[in-house]
């Protein structure tokens, strides 16, 4: 019935055409940019020939380097931290059912639906009342805290398609509840982990208003340094960096994805 | 195979969780003693809540060792509880519950020596038929070698070697069905729990299953206890059938007695097919008595409990120990409503009085047998003790 109506649609004048407007809107900046990433002069707007010199200069510069190595570091250790916190809470809202399971799922995906300068803010003002100094440990900690929601999602949807028969087998063949869930549960899980771990890091990664707010004057994230480049004016520098973030983000997602799928199929 | 209905308890074997669930080699039970038992079972979910709700009212129950017990109900009648309080997987509300005498009513599912057969199979999907298997065996410490041994002999006692190395989700609902029998006895429980095993299988499978199953249980020696809520499987394979309703225990006996003997309206009527008459006591005299339905006349039936002059009882008797005749001669009549041709019998449905009665006679019409068409009167005849007198 739905995939009737679905077929319907196209039918009307114009459908396709619209389809290809839409993603042409979506997707020609991106091409652009990425485009002008191998542009050989320092135009970001008109084409001077084929060159992979502001590849080059990314790679020699030191500051991107480091602003690289700050995101990346930032990005594992909160996605990791991220992903055992959101996999106690999942196992505790899928199982513990009554412990209101309906409300600790609201309060743990509500951060994702509220504004993203308000948890700024609030983070900002919160490390600044504890006395926490602002830096590298401050970003960490409000990564940390806004990966947990992104991580938590893909691993409940894993833990809520497992038989839930399947710890009680184990606890029937002999297995104490921690064997049972490190040998049944956890290798189950894997899927959902590896997914949510994935969404964790690409969300650390990309993030820029949480961060900028609670980045000390030391430390930098890629995302901030890219934003300060482009106040001493565009290059195609800054097309070069974005089209790698781009590469490496559409990697993650797409075996994030990859694996989600091969999870449901289970 | 020992079928009295009552039998001295003889004390269980000083069994305790020291002697580990599985000893090589002794896979005989100790005939005559009791395997699981509980007493003054209860159990209430919610307890407290508005949404309390009883699903187990004072159950005693005695499951002998060595015996196929069938514990058999319509669903939510209680009798997966109750598979559950013996498994671990569902606490008691009170009352005790003893597997080979030692008391489990606190105990959880892996310190029981226990093993079960899930309704879905529940086999761990990421491993191979052979490591599901070797779980048990594995979880209780087993040297490696035993270990394999018992791997090897389990998939030969289910003809499942062929299929060792694969996954479940690569198999068919019996073959799952075998791979997860395999993985419960592997651990040589002294009980092996089945719920509704056969439920997700089609009818065919599901008649050869039960001959596995019942040679299995035979073969192994391991006391089965298996719920079902179909009547004609619990007949089939069952030493013993405990019937369930509604959180009580109805009847517990041999199929036979079960079939043959109800003692209540609900086991006549939930046990193949029954005729179910509104009775007055007329006349008791020792062990018959005789009984006044209302427009229908009177008959005789023997009774085992005591009753009194007037008192209302229910009458039961089965399709096809009714028998119909010409109406020639005096006694209770009825008119038939409705024939149905089942291919190795004929159904009549009777009216008699206020009463709508069931009569199935074999192959009707052959074989010397009267058939009768709707419309027809006829005179009913019971075959001598075919009628049970219930008094609830």
């Amino acid at each position: 019935m739905s995939t009737a109506r679905l077929r319907d649609l196209r039918v009307f004048p114009g459908f396709g055409l619209l389809s290809v407007g839409c993603v042409v809107f979506l997707y020609a900046p991106i091409v652009v940019l990425a485009i002008y990433s191998f542009n050989d002069g320092r135009s970001v707007t008109r084409w001077a020939g084929f060159s992979l010199r502001w590849y080059q200069t990314v790679f020699a510069n030191q500051n991107i380097q480091t602003a690289a190595m700050n995101s990346v570091v930032i990005a594992v250790i909160a996605a990791s931290v991220a992903t055992v916190f959101a996999l106690g809470a999942a196992i505790a809202t899928v199982n513990g059912k009554k412990g209101g399971g309906e409300g600790a799922y609201v309060v743990l995906t509500f951060p994702l639906m509220v504004p993203e300068i308000v948890t700024a803010v609030a983070s900002l003002v919160f490390f600044v009342a504890v006395g926490i100094s602002l830096g590298f440990a401050t970003i960490l900690i409000a990564h940390i805290v806004f990966c947990i929601p992104f991580a938590y999602l893909p691993i409940k949807a894993r833990l809520e398609s497992m038989d839930a028969t399947l710890p009680s087998a184990a606890a029937d063949l002999y297995a104490s509840p921690a064997k049972g869930f490190l040998r049944i549960t956890l290798p189950l899980l894997v899927p959902g982990l590896v997914s949510g771990w994935l969404l964790a890091f690409i969300i650390s990664l990309d993030d820029f208003i949480i961060t900028a707010l609670v980045a000390g004057p030391g430390a930098t994230t890629l995302p901030l340094h890219i934003y300060g480049m482009l106040r001493l004016g565009m290059t195609p520098e800054v097309n070069a960096i974005s089209t790698l973030m781009l590469a490496a983000s559409t990697v993650l997602v797409l075996i994030s994805g990859l694996l989600g799928q091969a999870g449901r199929k289970h | 195979m020992q079928r009295a209905i009552i039998e001295p308890n003889p004390t269980p074997p000083a069994d305790s969780k020291a002697a580990s669930p599985s000893k090589p080699g002794s896979l005989l039970q100790h005939p005559n003693s009791v395997a699981a038992e509980v007493r003054n079972l209860r159990k209430i979910y919610n307890v407290g809540s508005p949404q309390a709700h009883e699903a187990l009212k004072d159950v005693n129950l005695s499951i002998r060792a060595n015996e196929f017990f069938t514990l058999l109900g319509p669903s939510g009648c209680g009798k997966t509880t109750l598979l559950r309080i013996l498994g671990g997987f569902e606490m008691l509300t009170s009352g005790t519950c003893r597997i080979f005498g030692e008391d489990v009513s606190r105990l959880p599912p892996e310190a029981r020596p226990v093993n079960t057969v899930f309704q879905q199979y529940a086999l761990f999907p990421h491993m191979t038929v052979r490591r599901n298997i070797a779980f048990g065996l594995e979880m209780l410490g087993k040297p490696k070698a035993e270990v394999e041994r018992t791997v090897e002999r389990m998939l030969d006692l289910v003809h499942m070697r062929e299929y060792a190395d694969r996954r479940p989700d690569t198999m068919s609902g019996g073959q799952r069905q075998r791979v997860a029998l395999a993985r419960a006895l592997a651990p040589q429980p002294k009980l092996l729990l089945l719920d509704e095993p056969l439920s997700a299988l089609d009818l065919k499978l599901r008649q050869k299953m039960r001959l596995e199953l019942k040679s299995l249980q035979r073969e192994t020696g391991i006391t089965f206890i298996f719920v079902t809520h179909d009547q004609e499987e619990a007949l089939a394979m069952s030493d013993r059938v405990a019937v369930i309703s509604n959180g009580h225990l109805q009847q517990v006996g041999t199929p036979e007695d079960i079939y043959e003997q109800p003692q209540s309206r609900f086991v006549a009527d939930f046990i193949g097919e029954s005729n179910l008459i509104e009775a007055k006591v007329a006349d008791s005299a020792g062990s018959e008595a005789a009984f006044d339905i209302e427009g229908f006349g009177q008959v005789q039936a023997p009774i085992g409990q005591r009753v009194e002059v007037g008192q209302q009882v229910w009458l039961s008797i089965r399709p096809e120990r009714l028998v119909l005749g010409a109406v020639h001669r005096e006694g209770p009549q009825a008119t038939v409503t409705d024939r149905t041709y089942l291919g190795n019998a004929v159904e009549y449905h009777l009216r008699a009085g206020k009463h709508a009665l069931t009569a199935r006679s074999p192959r009707g019409g052959l074989r010397g047998r009267q058939d009768f068409a709707p419309g027809d009167a006829v005179s009913l005849g019971f075959e001598p003790g075919s009628i049970k007198v219930l008094l609830s």
